[in-house]
């Protein structure tokens, strides 16, 4: 049965040591399970994102991470990542390596990982510095002679979990919204923890193909959880809590005052029912403020056939 | 109205400069207000890339990042990024891209990477006085985009002699035909809108030229803010001031919080 609680997934799948890659381009990241794996101490961690946004700035500051492979190092719309920007420029709370490379390169890596190839050619980092400080981007001649081309290695990470509106017990999820790499990294890694907004039955999966992402296939488990996102966001469900990608950008500058956040809010909450509880405590009514207009799109016939 | 902010005249210098393009690829900020702008104006057909997988976006509301719910709702369409790096962008169709930059050199290539003073690129790589976002999708938007656009404020620890880091190629040493040779499909830089004036660059010798001044600066004024001695247009003007409407546009409809004209 892969239906299981947030806690019982990462304390099966994720290890100390491991790595994790929590995707979603702005959208659908799961700070839900981000806040798990640090109450539940893991450490050592190699985190991969394409932009570590303020769910990574939120795990290395609770020293989570050994390393971080990434290729945009910003609070999107806002500024820095002090807590990553604390780690790389003084090693607070320890010393994090990095292995950076553009947003072509990780969605390469994530793309040779999941098709098993030995490498992915892109045309990118011409007359650029990356390759010099990072030799596993590479270049290569065409082997029908058009010239160089620049390489990067696959990526497969050991565990990947990923947020979406909805999933059938199996795991056969749909998104709509920005799709970023989330099929890519499914494919890629090596087990997959799907987290939902809603459970729903397989004839409302069936009823439309074209929109399931990832096939159960894939799915090791699927952890059913309400706004598993919040301050990020699930096209349709709820908004960017962008109020508080702003309030970040003011706590993280200070240590003292991160620490002190992260104590409150995810070690000093239970889960994420209680993380919310205590927001709605703080905020009455913040679900409402979060709440987008109904924008439903023109069904479409399938046909019978048969 | 004769009195606007030097945010108003960068988005209006801005968006003027895309009228009759079809594609762009838009970041936020200031390049978001001026691409809105100009369908408002000189480029009715133009059509919003952003790299978070959205082409033909219609956003109700000014977005605060480029992955915000706004942009999907009414897009025509939406896809995973591979798509988008892939066939979009390497694939040619982006006519013109915004980039910002932390500090640009004379040939128009951006550091967004790091600041660091020592004397070796991996020593300002793995020790850096100031850890910067890093390329994102820059590097590969400076290749393969057919024009690049740089909207930055004028200021001297921006515009240096050296690079700390390259994240995104420019005109490279600036002799000519050197993207070309390293199979850069795009042309790279055209165009560096900042507070005090507009820069282009030279076809022969890839370098950055005072093209035009803002209104109320002098020549001074900007080489000051330049650490290299600055070319200068021999057909030097005036950088022409918003018009009434294009205030009118920015202030009630697309920014009416002033949230990046202030």
């Amino acid at each position: 049965m892969k239906l299981a609680t947030m806690h019982d997934a990462i304390a099966e799948y994720v290890h100390d040591g491991a790595t994790v890659a929590i995707e979603g381009f702005t959208a659908f990241i799961c700070f839900a399970a981000a806040h798990e794996i640090i109450r539940q101490g893991r450490r050592d961690l190699t985190l991969c994102r394409m932009t570590p946004d303020l769910i990574y700035d939120q795990m290395i500051a609770a020293g989570c991470a050994r390393k971080m492979v990434f290729s945009y190092l910003g609070n999107p719309g806002v500024g820095s990542l002090h807590c990553v920007r604390r780690a790389v420029e003084k090693q607070i709370p320890h010393r994090l390596e990095i292995e950076e490379y553009s947003h072509f390169g990780m969605v390469g890596r994530y793309i040779a990982g999941a098709a098993r190839l030995p490498f992915y050619p892109l045309r990118s980092y011409l007359g650029a510095d990356q390759p010099k400080v990072n030799p596993r981007i590479r270049f290569v001649a065409s082997p029908y002679d058009d010239g160089q081309v620049a390489v990067v290695p696959p990526l497969n990470p050991d565990v990947a979990i990923l947020h979406a509106q909805r999933a059938d017990a199996e795991g056969n999820t749909q998104i709509w919204g920005l799709m970023g790499v989330q099929k890519e990294v499914a494919f890629a890694a090596g087990h997959v923890i799907i987290v939902v907004e809603e459970v729903v039955d397989e004839a409302t999966i069936r009823s439309d193909p074209n929109r399931t992402v990832i096939p159960g296939l894939l799915v090791d488990a699927v952890v059913h959880e309400p706004y598993g996102a919040h301050p990020s966001y699930a096209q349709g469900y709820y908004d960017r809590d962008n109020q508080f990608y702003l309030e970040w950008d003011r706590i993280s500058r200070d240590e003292a005052a991160t620490t002190a956040w992260l104590d409150e809010w995810v070690d000093g909450v239970p889960d994420r029912a209680g993380y919310l509880a205590k927001w709605e405590a703080q905020e009455p009514g913040f679900k409402e403020r979060l709440t987008p207009g109904t924008a439903v799109s023109q069904p479409v016939n399938y046909g019978i056939y048969g | 109205m004769t009195d606007y902010t030097p945010a108003e005249l960068m988005i209006t210098s801005s968006a003027r400069a895309l009228a009759g393009e079809r594609v762009v690829f838009v970041g936020v900020g200031l390049p978001n207000i001026a691409c809105n702008l100009a369908r408002h104006t000189v480029a009715p057909d133009l059509e919003l890339v952003y790299e978070s997988g959205v082409y033909g976006a219609r956003p109700a509301r000014l977005p605060l990042s480029i992955g915000d719910p706004t942009l999907v709702s009414g897009a025509t369409l939406v896809c995973p990024m591979p798509d988008l790096f892939m066939y979009y962008l390497q694939g040619g169709r982006i006519e013109v891209a915004f980039l910002g930059a932390a500090q640009i050199d004379r040939f128009g290539n951006i550091n967004s990477t790091v600041i660091g003073s020592g004397a070796d690129l991996v020593e300002r790589y793995q020790q850096p006085k100031v850890r910067l976002p890093g390329s994102g999708g820059a590097c590969e938007i400076a290749i393969h985009a057919h024009k690049v656009f740089v909207i930055m404020r004028l200021r001297k620890r921006a515009f240096v002699e050296a690079l700390d880091f390259c994240t995104s190629a420019g005109h490279l040493d600036g002799r000519r035909g050197a993207r070309v040779r390293l199979g850069m499909a795009g042309a790279g830089p055209q165009l560096i809108v900042t507070d005090k004036a507009i820069f282009r660059f030279a076809q022969d010798t890839g370098e950055m030229y005072l093209a035009t001044v803002h209104p109320g600066v002098t020549v001074e004024e900007v080489q000051e803010e330049v650490s290299w001695p600055l070319q200068v247009a021999q057909d030097l003007t005036v950088t022409p001031p918003p018009t009434p409407e294009e205030l009118r546009l920015i202030r009630k409809e697309l920014d009416p919080g002033g949230a990046y004209t202030k």
